[in-house]
């Protein structure tokens, strides 16, 4: 009796239709803003205080100059409603460069925003339900899930209402105010869309069936895993973690790393290095002993309030495949859109739908028209931040396919490619981070559209491999799970400072996770004619219906079949490809994307612009 | 320069009264002329009852105080008349219009506070053809024809503003009014990053706008310009990339908002650089590969 009254207390259960509409914002926090941004310009708070204010409310300086910031929305679980776009529209417009930047962890940025203007994008965000608060600093960042959540078709239960529910038990929590470094969780829909693995607390759904029929919730959890400049994949803490302890489980880890994280070395503070340097099993151990701790000493208002989504979509009998569509009125493009960005969802007759956007840009005209396209073809009435930099409409209905496809195009949002290699990410470097060393954002661009224009997008046995792209070590572009991956660097050729990547091949997210593997360094202006080289000798060298991406496994395993049987085979082929005349001949190679001017390396004080 | 005395936004219901109070059997126009400023062939189409046509590009014709003085007379305006200017480009071609009345010294003016496109859509009437051509206008003869220097700025006045700046952070000149003189950009945040002229701050024009109307309310735009630390006492100088329209809109926001000592440099960036005076931006980024345009 007495262990059934704490679990309820500890977990509970809502029903609500609509889904549980969250409004992350606090006025008082516009007021904090605005109060601290007069302090500062009054020189009355310290630089430093200043800098740590600004980070926990969203504010990360941009490239170069002090007078601008990025401020960074926090949108838990991806989760924007159509005001919220439009809202989004106007501000961007007002305050910032008139448009919007996704991030690969689900957060909208705006860029080059003047610091004092700051309050009044605040105000503007929360009076629609959205905050800038955590989305930076020391703390508990972003909760992401899976754009799949809810309409997965392996998924055994949506996990959205956890990474909710979390996301709202940590926000302004005291207990991660202050931590040695920032903290990320991540919600899976199922193993194979899973990102679980490359966050400090990966959470994949599982359900159990109990002796008496019944079954229980339950999450994979996966702890200490982080991308870098030094990456790991998260290990696993338990098989199973009833949904009833997965609160204690959080907290537990988090409150570990709170005391043990490394405070000093700021380049050594996430917690995948606190794990490594004590070993995984050691850490394990700890953390359930934490967790016990927890379990027996926290203050019965830490619960996690688990609101169950209803969709309001009506039932629909019959049902294509995407794949099977063949609508008579079909417009041009139509049959090439559905293949790259249309899945089936779980749901009988309904469809998720995929809008990728060039490296995560979004104008606000396209915003607005997102808004209204959302409200006319969603049942849930909201769309979602995808990890791919793009949005996802889900709760489509497979008949109305060729309508939306019409209104998308007529917004410009109706490019090919979501789930297809030409789905490009690539971090904002130059644009605006601070430590950029190469202009990745555009190069992302210059990749993806080449990649269109040849129809890659359009090769189901391309359609596995991913291209992802960082300006730096950071990996806010996610180069450390692509099939292939870049992060910028500045190397000198031919006597002359050239912008360049080094290359990696391998990585990848979902059940067999891994990272990539550097084997190449690529000067900026050659790393589209290396990806087609690449693509190119793959078609020679392939099995009988082998993908890219198992293609390039099976290369960096050493077990080539033609004439590339190891990795060392393949380099001098890259090398090739990379090669260089000398800068008299051909200056236009030693100059960066998006430049004019001579290349030279610009960096400042990181705020880790992740 | 003085507070307005007439209203810098007229609301939809107010001009509707304006224009319906007392009878028009005698051809009267209640002290009230309308203008519409788009292209002859949209009013054509369809324009506010009782609206006149100027578009935009006759008034853009001269500075030369005689010529618009004509221009308007034309109309029917007169030192007794209430004018009021509509567009249907968020307000900006009515603000530069509007504008060049109070230039020539005609303080009774008043834009109407939504466009044409809002007006209709609100459902609120319209009206077919060519309107109302009043050619007996022609007679009337204006008060001495002089200009509004106080709220003009021409490049040189800038340059002169630029070189007083320079010597008061050299430490050299002395600052003689109460108040700052603040160069305010109102083009898009890019194009001001890109270039500007020195000195310049950047609003952009579109954040004095509302969604619906086309202002903001009065304590949205104040509190924009107090982030910036832009006070009543200073002097703002407001441009934009072409003919002073976005900036003749923002113009207006600074006046709706009581700030009274504002000018428009009406010829703005586009003279600035065809003169090859100085401009400064910023190089250490490749932010507009941020624009998804
Ligand atoms: S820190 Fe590095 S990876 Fe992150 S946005 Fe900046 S350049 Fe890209």
């Amino acid at each position: 009796m007495q262990k059934h009254q704490e679990r309820s207390i500890k977990h509970t259960h809502e029903s609500e239709g609509g889904g549980g509409r969250e409004q992350w914002g606090l006025p008082e926090e516009v007021t904090s803003v605005e109060e601290m941004i007069r302090l500062y310009r009054e020189g009355k708070v310290s630089d430093d205080e200043f800098r740590r204010f600004r980070l926990q409310h969203g504010m990360y300086g941009s490239r170069l100059n002090q007078n601008y910031t990025m401020i960074r929305i926090k949108v838990p679980a991806g989760i924007l409603y159509p005001e919220q776009l439009i809202r989004l529209a106007k501000l961007s417009e007002d305050f910032s460069i008139g448009s919007v930047h996704v991030t690969t962890r689900q957060n909208i940025q705006m860029h080059w925003v003047y610091l004092d203007d700051a309050p009044a994008v605040e105000k503007g965000l929360v009076e629609v339900g959205l905050t800038t608060r955590e989305a930076c600093g020391n703390t508990i960042r972003n909760v992401t899930c899976s754009p799949f959540a809810g309409v997965c078709m392996n998924e055994p239960f949506d996990v959205t209402p956890y990474a909710k529910a979390l996301a709202r038990f940590f926000l302004r929590n005291p207990m991660c105010q202050n931590l040695p470094r920032k903290f990320k969780f991540n919600f899976a829909c199922c193993d194979e869309h899973s990102y679980a693995r490359i966050a400090d607390v990966g959470l994949v759904p599982v359900l159990k069936h109990g002796a008496d029929g019944r079954s229980i919730r339950g999450f994979r959890v996966y702890i200490g895993g982080g991308l870098g400049p030094a990456s790991y994949l998260a290990e696993l803490l338990e098989e199973f973690t009833p949904e009833d302890m997965l609160l204690s489980t959080c907290m537990a880890v988090v409150r570990l790393f709170d005391r043990l994280g490394d405070r000093e070395k700021m380049h050594r503070n996430r917690m995948r290095y606190l794990v490594h340097d004590m070993g995984f099993e050691r850490f394990r151990e700890l953390v359930l002993k934490e967790r016990r701790a927890v379990e027996m000493t926290r203050s019965v208002l830490a619960k996690l309030y688990i609101r169950e989504i209803k969709v309001d979509a009506p039932e629909m009998g019959q049902d294509a495949m995407v794949v099977e569509l063949r609508p008579f009125n079909m417009p041009d493009g139509f049959d090439r859109w559905v293949k790259s960005n249309v899945m089936d969802q779980r749901q009988k007759g309904y469809a998720v739908v995929f809008i990728p956007l060039p490296a995560g840009d979004v104008t606000a005209r396209q915003l607005r028209a997102l808004a209204g396209i959302c409200r006319e073809f969603s049942h849930e009435g909201h769309v979602i931040t995808t990890p791919t930099q793009g949005f996802a409409l889900r709760w489509v209905m497979k008949s109305r396919l060729v309508e939306l496809y019409r209104r998308l195009s007529e917004a410009g949002l109706a490019n090919h490619g979501a789930l297809s290699i030409a789905s490009v990410v690539g971090c904002t470097s130059t644009t605006s981070c601070n430590l950029a060393i190469t202009n990745a954002h555009r190069l992302a661009k210059e990749i993806r559209s080449r990649l269109i224009e040849l129809g890659l997008d359009m090769d189901e046995s391309l359609k596995d491999a991913t291209i992802k792209l960082s300006g730096c070590p950071n990996s806010c572009g996610q180069h450390m799970i692509a099939t292939i991956g870049f992060f910028g660097a500045a190397v000198r050729i031919n006597n002359s400072l050239t912008p360049a990547y080094n290359m990696l091949l391998g990585g990848k997210v979902g059940k067999d996770s891994a990272l990539g593997r550097v084997v190449a360094r690529v000067p900026a202006k050659r790393i589209i004619d290396v990806i087609l080289r690449l693509i190119d000798v793959y078609r020679e060298e392939r099995l009988e219906g082998e993908s890219l991406a198992s293609w390039i496994d099976r290369v960096l395993d050493g077990k080539g079949t033609g004439k590339i049987k190891g990795i060392d085979d393949l380099k001098p082929i890259i090398e090739e490809a990379s090669r260089l005349p000398p800068p008299a001949e051909d200056p236009e190679s030693y100059v960066d994307y998006g430049s004019d001017s001579r290349f030279i390396v610009r960096t400042a004080r990181g705020e880790c612009a992740a | 320069m003085l507070a307005r005395r007439y209203p810098v936004l007229v609301e939809p219901e107010e001009l509707l009264s304006m224009l319906n109070r007392g009878d028009h059997s005698d051809g009267g126009d209640n002290g009230v002329v309308l203008i519409d400023v788009r292209k002859e062939e949209d009013y054509m189409q369809g324009h506010i009852p009782r609206a006149v046509s100027l578009p935009l590009a006759r008034v853009l014709e001269s500075m030369d105080p005689r010529q618009l003085h004509m221009l308007f007379k034309r109309l029917g305006v007169d030192d007794s008349k209430h004018v009021i200017v509509y567009d249907d480009t968020f307000g900006a071609l009515a603000a530069r219009v509007a504008w060049a009345l109070e230039y020539i010294g005609h303080e009774k003016v008043s834009l109407l506070s939504i466009t044409y496109g809002r007006w209709s859509s609100l459902g609120y009437g319209i009206e077919r053809g060519a309107g109302r051509v009043d050619q007996q206008h022609e007679g009337y003869t204006l008060a001495d024809v002089s200009a509004d220097h106080s709220i003009l700025a021409t490049y040189d006045y800038i340059q002169a503003i630029l070189e007083g700046i320079k010597q008061l952070q050299q430490g050299k000149g002395t600052s003689t009014s109460t108040g700052k003189r603040v160069l305010l950009d109102v083009r898009e945040r890019l194009n001001y990053l890109d270039h500007h002229i020195p000195y310049a701050v950047n609003i952009p024009w579109k954040a004095f706008t509302g969604e619906e109307r086309i202002l903001k309310p009065i304590e949205e735009i104040d509190a924009l310009l107090s982030y910036r630390r832009i006070s009543r006492d200073d002097e703002v100088i407001v441009y934009c990339g072409s003919v002073g329209t976005l900036s003749g809109l923002s113009y207006y926001a600074l006046r709706l908002a009581g700030y009274s000592n504002v000018r428009l440099y009406a010829r703005s960036l586009k003279e600035w650089r065809s003169l090859n005076l100085p401009v400064e931006g910023f190089k250490d980024a490749h932010y507009w590969d941020l624009s998804a345009e």
